[in-house]
Protein backbone atom coordinates (compact mmCIF):
# COMPACT_ATOMS: atom_id res chain seq x y z
CA UNK A 1 0.00 0.00 0.00
CA UNK A 2 2.58 2.56 1.00
CA UNK A 3 5.18 1.55 -1.91
CA UNK A 4 1.85 1.95 -4.16
CA UNK A 5 1.48 5.77 -2.61
CA UNK A 6 5.07 6.18 -3.04
CA UNK A 7 5.21 5.55 -6.74
CA UNK A 8 1.84 7.41 -7.07
CA UNK A 9 2.79 10.72 -5.91
CA UNK A 10 5.88 11.66 -7.78
CA UNK A 11 3.69 11.19 -11.06
CA UNK A 12 0.81 13.33 -9.33
CA UNK A 13 3.21 15.63 -9.13
CA UNK A 14 4.37 15.68 -12.70
CA UNK A 15 0.92 16.52 -13.82
CA UNK A 16 0.31 19.22 -11.67
CA UNK A 17 3.81 20.69 -12.73
CA UNK A 18 2.68 20.16 -16.68
CA UNK A 19 -1.27 21.89 -15.57
CA UNK A 20 0.46 24.93 -14.02
CA UNK A 21 2.81 25.18 -16.91
CA UNK A 22 0.16 25.19 -19.22
CA UNK A 23 -1.95 28.06 -17.22
CA UNK A 24 1.06 30.13 -16.79
CA UNK A 25 2.06 29.55 -20.83
CA UNK A 26 -1.78 30.65 -21.52
CA UNK A 27 -1.55 33.51 -18.79
CA UNK A 28 1.37 34.74 -20.81
CA UNK A 29 0.15 34.36 -24.35
CA UNK A 30 -3.62 35.68 -23.61
CA UNK A 31 -1.89 38.70 -21.82
CA UNK A 32 1.08 39.74 -24.30
CA UNK A 33 -0.78 41.95 -26.44
CA UNK A 34 -3.05 39.76 -29.29
CA UNK A 35 -6.20 39.67 -28.06
CA UNK A 36 -9.13 37.14 -28.60
CA UNK A 37 -11.77 38.87 -30.77
CA UNK A 38 -15.17 39.00 -29.08
CA UNK A 39 -18.42 38.26 -31.15
CA UNK A 40 -21.15 40.98 -30.78
CA UNK A 41 -24.53 41.60 -32.29
CA UNK A 42 -25.44 44.60 -34.28
CA UNK A 43 -26.99 46.43 -31.24
CA UNK A 44 -24.09 46.12 -29.96
CA UNK A 45 -21.66 47.87 -32.53
CA UNK A 46 -24.73 50.82 -32.71
CA UNK A 47 -23.62 50.95 -28.99
CA UNK A 48 -19.84 51.22 -29.52
CA UNK A 49 -21.16 53.69 -32.37
CA UNK A 50 -23.43 55.64 -30.50
CA UNK A 51 -21.84 55.92 -27.40
CA UNK A 52 -20.01 59.54 -26.37
CA UNK A 53 -16.42 59.13 -26.72
CA UNK A 54 -13.78 61.76 -25.30
CA UNK A 55 -11.61 59.74 -28.23
CA UNK A 56 -12.01 59.96 -31.95
CA UNK A 57 -13.21 56.77 -32.89
CA UNK A 58 -12.07 55.21 -36.01
CA UNK A 59 -14.30 52.06 -36.79
CA UNK A 60 -12.39 49.84 -39.46
CA UNK A 61 -14.52 46.94 -41.20
CA UNK A 62 -12.28 44.50 -42.48
CA UNK A 63 -11.98 40.86 -43.44
CA UNK A 64 -9.22 38.29 -43.32
CA UNK A 65 -10.34 37.72 -47.08
CA UNK A 66 -9.87 40.76 -47.78
CA UNK A 67 -6.74 41.75 -49.47
CA UNK A 68 -6.84 45.67 -49.51
CA UNK A 69 -7.82 45.32 -45.89
CA UNK A 70 -5.25 43.40 -44.98
CA UNK A 71 -3.05 45.93 -46.46
CA UNK A 72 -4.54 48.63 -44.61
CA UNK A 73 -4.06 46.97 -41.53
CA UNK A 74 -0.64 48.39 -40.13
CA UNK A 75 -2.59 52.24 -40.63
CA UNK A 76 -4.29 51.31 -38.06
CA UNK A 77 -2.62 49.55 -35.52
CA UNK A 78 -0.08 52.98 -35.85
CA UNK A 79 -2.48 55.53 -35.45
CA UNK A 80 -3.64 53.31 -32.47
CA UNK A 81 -0.48 53.17 -31.14
CA UNK A 82 0.37 56.58 -31.48
CA UNK A 83 -2.30 58.98 -31.35
CA UNK A 84 -3.85 59.53 -27.72
CA UNK A 85 -6.75 61.08 -29.08
CA UNK A 86 -7.63 58.03 -31.17
CA UNK A 87 -9.22 54.70 -30.10
CA UNK A 88 -9.06 52.15 -32.81
CA UNK A 89 -12.20 49.25 -33.40
CA UNK A 90 -11.19 46.46 -36.56
CA UNK A 91 -14.71 44.93 -37.14
CA UNK A 92 -13.79 41.60 -38.51
CA UNK A 93 -17.21 40.86 -40.92
CA UNK A 94 -15.99 37.32 -41.95
CA UNK A 95 -18.62 35.83 -40.07
CA UNK A 96 -21.24 36.76 -43.05
CA UNK A 97 -19.55 33.74 -45.17
CA UNK A 98 -17.76 31.87 -42.19
CA UNK A 99 -19.39 31.48 -38.99
CA UNK A 100 -16.08 29.48 -37.56
CA UNK A 101 -13.79 32.26 -35.53
CA UNK A 102 -10.61 30.79 -35.88
CA UNK A 103 -9.44 32.52 -39.16
CA UNK A 104 -9.46 35.54 -37.26
CA UNK A 105 -7.76 34.90 -33.94
CA UNK A 106 -5.08 33.24 -36.04
CA UNK A 107 -5.15 36.33 -37.71
CA UNK A 108 -4.85 38.34 -34.32
CA UNK A 109 -2.33 36.18 -33.04
CA UNK A 110 -0.01 36.27 -36.53
CA UNK A 111 -0.12 39.65 -37.02
CA UNK A 112 -0.26 40.23 -33.36
CA UNK A 113 -2.61 42.98 -33.47
CA UNK A 114 -2.98 45.64 -30.40
CA UNK A 115 -6.06 47.27 -31.56
CA UNK A 116 -9.66 45.97 -29.97
CA UNK A 117 -10.49 43.54 -32.76
CA UNK A 118 -14.26 42.45 -32.94
CA UNK A 119 -16.15 39.94 -34.65
CA UNK A 120 -20.10 41.14 -36.06
CA UNK A 121 -21.55 38.01 -35.78
CA UNK A 122 -24.49 39.27 -37.84
CA UNK A 123 -26.22 37.42 -41.50
CA UNK A 124 -28.46 39.04 -43.65
CA UNK A 125 -26.75 42.29 -44.28
CA UNK A 126 -29.24 43.99 -46.31
CA UNK A 127 -30.79 44.53 -43.11
CA UNK A 128 -28.27 46.65 -41.32
CA UNK A 129 -25.57 48.07 -43.82
CA UNK A 130 -28.07 51.28 -43.80
CA UNK A 131 -27.82 50.75 -40.03
CA UNK A 132 -24.24 51.70 -40.14
CA UNK A 133 -24.35 53.64 -42.81
CA UNK A 134 -26.19 54.78 -45.62
CA UNK A 135 -23.74 55.47 -48.14
CA UNK A 136 -22.08 52.23 -47.42
CA UNK A 137 -23.05 49.95 -50.26
CA UNK A 138 -21.17 46.99 -48.12
CA UNK A 139 -17.88 46.96 -50.02
CA UNK A 140 -14.56 46.17 -48.02
CA UNK A 141 -12.87 48.07 -46.48
CA UNK A 142 -14.84 50.51 -45.04
CA UNK A 143 -14.10 52.85 -42.35
CA UNK A 144 -15.89 55.00 -39.94
CA UNK A 145 -14.68 58.21 -37.97
CA UNK A 146 -16.45 60.08 -35.31
CA UNK A 147 -15.62 63.06 -33.45
CA UNK A 148 -17.85 62.82 -30.47
CA UNK A 149 -17.14 65.84 -29.11
CA UNK A 150 -18.41 68.21 -32.24
CA UNK A 151 -20.12 65.98 -33.67
CA UNK A 152 -18.57 65.61 -36.70
CA UNK A 153 -18.54 62.27 -38.61
CA UNK A 154 -16.86 60.32 -41.65
CA UNK A 155 -17.26 57.15 -43.44
CA UNK A 156 -15.35 56.06 -46.12
CA UNK A 157 -15.75 53.15 -48.68
CA UNK A 158 -11.89 52.19 -50.05
CA UNK A 159 -8.22 50.70 -49.08
CA UNK A 160 -6.63 54.07 -47.54
CA UNK A 161 -3.44 54.35 -48.58
CA UNK A 162 -0.30 56.08 -45.83
CA UNK A 163 -1.15 59.51 -44.59
CA UNK A 164 -4.85 58.91 -45.43
CA UNK A 165 -5.95 57.69 -42.17
CA UNK A 166 -4.55 60.54 -40.31
CA UNK A 167 -5.70 63.54 -42.93
CA UNK A 168 -9.27 61.73 -42.24
CA UNK A 169 -8.53 61.47 -38.26
CA UNK A 170 -7.42 65.21 -38.62
CA UNK A 171 -10.65 66.38 -40.48
CA UNK A 172 -12.88 65.29 -37.50
CA UNK A 173 -10.89 66.95 -35.10
CA UNK A 174 -10.83 70.33 -36.45
CA UNK B 1 -46.27 79.88 -45.56
CA UNK B 2 -43.11 80.31 -43.61
CA UNK B 3 -43.31 76.46 -42.23
CA UNK B 4 -43.30 75.96 -46.04
CA UNK B 5 -40.36 78.37 -46.90
CA UNK B 6 -38.55 76.93 -44.01
CA UNK B 7 -38.94 73.36 -45.35
CA UNK B 8 -37.81 74.40 -48.94
CA UNK B 9 -35.13 76.02 -47.62
CA UNK B 10 -34.27 73.09 -45.39
CA UNK B 11 -34.46 70.87 -48.39
CA UNK B 12 -32.20 72.97 -50.68
CA UNK B 13 -29.59 72.45 -47.61
CA UNK B 14 -29.83 69.12 -47.55
CA UNK B 15 -29.93 68.78 -51.62
CA UNK B 16 -26.71 70.99 -52.02
CA UNK B 17 -24.50 68.84 -49.19
CA UNK B 18 -25.37 65.45 -50.68
CA UNK B 19 -22.41 64.75 -52.82
CA UNK B 20 -22.46 64.37 -56.21
CA UNK B 21 -23.46 60.43 -56.57
CA UNK B 22 -22.19 58.70 -59.49
CA UNK B 23 -24.12 55.51 -60.71
CA UNK B 24 -27.89 54.60 -61.21
CA UNK B 25 -30.85 54.55 -59.61
CA UNK B 26 -33.71 52.55 -59.93
CA UNK B 27 -35.72 53.88 -63.12
CA UNK B 28 -32.57 55.67 -64.47
CA UNK B 29 -31.53 54.34 -68.14
CA UNK B 30 -28.21 52.72 -68.40
CA UNK B 31 -25.48 53.26 -71.40
CA UNK B 32 -24.86 50.30 -73.80
CA UNK B 33 -20.76 49.19 -73.15
CA UNK B 34 -18.68 47.59 -75.56
CA UNK B 35 -16.47 45.37 -74.19
CA UNK B 36 -13.73 42.56 -74.72
CA UNK B 37 -14.85 39.41 -73.78
CA UNK B 38 -12.40 36.34 -72.99
CA UNK B 39 -13.32 34.96 -76.52
CA UNK B 40 -11.63 38.07 -77.96
CA UNK B 41 -14.69 39.53 -79.82
CA UNK B 42 -16.46 42.50 -78.64
CA UNK B 43 -19.81 42.81 -76.87
CA UNK B 44 -22.54 45.37 -76.50
CA UNK B 45 -26.38 44.67 -75.09
CA UNK B 46 -26.94 45.95 -78.69
CA UNK B 47 -25.97 42.53 -80.17
CA UNK B 48 -29.05 40.71 -78.52
CA UNK B 49 -31.71 41.47 -80.70
CA UNK B 50 -34.24 39.64 -78.80
CA UNK B 51 -33.27 39.93 -75.38
CA UNK B 52 -36.16 41.05 -73.16
CA UNK B 53 -33.77 42.32 -70.40
CA UNK B 54 -30.47 41.39 -68.90
CA UNK B 55 -28.88 40.62 -65.94
CA UNK B 56 -25.36 42.78 -65.73
CA UNK B 57 -23.02 41.19 -63.05
CA UNK B 58 -19.63 43.18 -61.82
CA UNK B 59 -17.81 39.82 -60.57
CA UNK B 60 -14.24 39.25 -60.30
CA UNK B 61 -11.75 36.14 -60.45
CA UNK B 62 -10.53 36.90 -56.82
CA UNK B 63 -12.81 37.61 -54.90
CA UNK B 64 -14.47 34.74 -52.10
CA UNK B 65 -18.21 36.30 -52.56
CA UNK B 66 -17.25 35.74 -56.50
CA UNK B 67 -16.48 32.55 -55.68
CA UNK B 68 -19.25 31.69 -53.47
CA UNK B 69 -21.62 33.14 -56.01
CA UNK B 70 -20.01 31.47 -58.87
CA UNK B 71 -22.63 28.32 -59.04
CA UNK B 72 -25.39 30.64 -58.93
CA UNK B 73 -24.33 33.01 -61.73
CA UNK B 74 -24.23 29.94 -64.16
CA UNK B 75 -27.63 28.85 -63.26
CA UNK B 76 -28.81 32.26 -63.46
CA UNK B 77 -27.79 31.94 -66.60
CA UNK B 78 -28.72 28.74 -67.52
CA UNK B 79 -32.32 29.39 -66.07
CA UNK B 80 -33.08 32.79 -68.16
CA UNK B 81 -31.10 32.86 -71.35
CA UNK B 82 -33.28 31.08 -72.96
CA UNK B 83 -36.01 33.06 -71.48
CA UNK B 84 -34.67 36.49 -73.09
CA UNK B 85 -32.71 37.37 -69.95
CA UNK B 86 -29.34 36.91 -70.66
CA UNK B 87 -26.38 37.13 -68.27
CA UNK B 88 -23.14 39.58 -68.81
CA UNK B 89 -20.58 39.05 -66.24
CA UNK B 90 -18.13 42.21 -66.36
CA UNK B 91 -14.94 42.35 -64.30
CA UNK B 92 -13.51 45.69 -63.80
CA UNK B 93 -11.28 44.98 -61.26
CA UNK B 94 -7.24 46.43 -61.37
CA UNK B 95 -4.96 43.86 -59.65
CA UNK B 96 -3.41 40.29 -59.53
CA UNK B 97 -5.77 37.43 -60.55
CA UNK B 98 -7.77 39.76 -62.27
CA UNK B 99 -5.94 40.03 -65.50
CA UNK B 100 -7.77 39.45 -68.94
CA UNK B 101 -5.66 36.11 -68.95
CA UNK B 102 -6.38 34.89 -65.71
CA UNK B 103 -10.83 35.82 -66.57
CA UNK B 104 -10.15 33.76 -69.59
CA UNK B 105 -8.44 30.90 -68.08
CA UNK B 106 -11.32 31.06 -65.57
CA UNK B 107 -14.10 31.15 -68.30
CA UNK B 108 -12.67 27.97 -69.91
CA UNK B 109 -12.33 26.30 -66.57
CA UNK B 110 -16.03 27.06 -66.02
CA UNK B 111 -17.01 26.86 -68.84
CA UNK B 112 -19.08 30.40 -69.21
CA UNK B 113 -21.87 30.05 -71.47
CA UNK B 114 -22.29 34.12 -71.28
CA UNK B 115 -19.94 36.81 -71.92
CA UNK B 116 -17.16 37.60 -69.41
CA UNK B 117 -16.27 41.25 -70.41
CA UNK B 118 -13.40 43.21 -69.00
CA UNK B 119 -14.13 46.90 -68.51
CA UNK B 120 -10.55 47.92 -68.34
CA UNK B 121 -11.09 51.72 -68.41
CA UNK B 122 -13.08 50.46 -65.19
CA UNK B 123 -15.58 53.42 -66.98
CA UNK B 124 -18.96 51.19 -67.00
CA UNK B 125 -18.04 49.99 -63.35
CA UNK B 126 -18.27 53.86 -62.59
CA UNK B 127 -21.15 54.80 -64.69
CA UNK B 128 -23.22 51.84 -63.39
CA UNK B 129 -21.59 52.75 -60.19
CA UNK B 130 -21.20 49.50 -59.09
CA UNK B 131 -18.78 49.14 -55.69
CA UNK B 132 -18.38 45.71 -55.19
CA UNK B 133 -18.74 41.84 -56.66
CA UNK B 134 -20.54 40.20 -57.14
CA UNK B 135 -22.95 43.49 -58.26
CA UNK B 136 -26.33 42.67 -59.83
CA UNK B 137 -28.18 45.18 -62.44
CA UNK B 138 -31.01 43.56 -63.94
CA UNK B 139 -32.21 45.56 -66.48
CA UNK B 140 -35.02 46.08 -68.89
CA UNK B 141 -34.75 45.53 -72.62
CA UNK B 142 -35.33 49.61 -72.90
CA UNK B 143 -31.91 49.36 -70.66
CA UNK B 144 -34.33 51.04 -67.38
CA UNK B 145 -32.34 49.86 -64.30
CA UNK B 146 -35.19 47.84 -62.71
CA UNK B 147 -33.02 46.15 -59.70
CA UNK B 148 -29.36 46.58 -58.25
CA UNK B 149 -28.07 44.41 -55.49
CA UNK B 150 -27.08 41.50 -54.51
CA UNK B 151 -28.09 37.70 -55.84
CA UNK B 152 -30.11 36.33 -52.78
CA UNK B 153 -29.87 36.91 -48.92
CA UNK B 154 -27.46 33.79 -47.73
CA UNK B 155 -23.87 34.16 -49.58
CA UNK B 156 -22.66 31.28 -47.02
CA UNK B 157 -25.17 28.69 -48.49
CA UNK B 158 -27.76 28.23 -51.48
CA UNK B 159 -29.51 25.63 -49.92
CA UNK B 160 -30.43 28.24 -47.11
CA UNK B 161 -31.24 31.08 -49.28
CA UNK B 162 -35.04 32.41 -48.42
CA UNK B 163 -34.96 35.25 -51.21
CA UNK B 164 -33.67 35.12 -54.33
CA UNK B 165 -33.89 38.52 -55.44
CA UNK B 166 -32.50 38.44 -58.90
CA UNK B 167 -34.78 35.79 -59.72
CA UNK B 168 -37.84 37.46 -58.05
CA UNK B 169 -36.66 40.56 -59.92
CA UNK B 170 -36.45 38.98 -63.37
CA UNK B 171 -39.91 37.17 -62.61
CA UNK B 172 -41.45 40.08 -62.26
CA UNK B 173 -39.91 41.64 -65.15
CA UNK B 174 -41.30 38.57 -67.31
CA UNK B 175 -44.79 38.72 -66.11
CA UNK B 176 -44.89 42.46 -66.19
CA UNK B 177 -45.34 43.26 -62.81
CA UNK B 178 -43.51 45.70 -60.59
CA UNK B 179 -40.00 44.05 -58.82
CA UNK B 180 -41.04 43.48 -55.24
CA UNK B 181 -37.37 44.18 -53.57
CA UNK B 182 -35.48 46.76 -56.09
CA UNK B 183 -32.93 47.50 -54.18
CA UNK B 184 -30.26 45.27 -51.81
CA UNK B 185 -27.14 46.06 -49.79
CA UNK B 186 -24.65 43.43 -49.39
CA UNK B 187 -20.98 42.65 -47.80
CA UNK B 188 -18.37 42.29 -50.45
CA UNK B 189 -15.44 42.99 -52.17
CA UNK B 190 -14.87 46.43 -53.07
CA UNK B 191 -13.69 46.98 -56.51
CA UNK B 192 -10.26 47.31 -57.11
CA UNK B 193 -10.21 50.94 -58.52
CA UNK B 194 -7.11 52.32 -60.01
CA UNK B 195 -5.20 54.85 -58.36
CA UNK B 196 -6.61 58.35 -59.68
Amino acid sequence: MNGEQITFKPRFDKQMRTISTIALLAFIYLSAGAQPAQQIKLNELQRIINTPSEKVQVINFWATWCAPCVKEVPYFEKVNQENKNVEVTLISMDYDLDPNPEKVYRFISRKNLQSKVLILAEQNPNHWINKIDKSWSGALPATLIINSANGKRKFIQKELHEGELEKMIEEVTN
Amino acid sequence: MKTIAGLVMCLTILIAAHPVKMGYEIGDTASDFKLKNTDGRMVSMADYKNARGFIIIFDSNTCPYSKAYNQRIIALNDKYVSKGFPVITINANDGNGDSFDEMVRVAKKKNYQFPYLIDETQRVAHNYGASNTPHVFVLTKELKVAYIGTIDDNPRNAEAVTIHYVEDAVDALMANKSVPVSKTKAIGCGIKWKDA
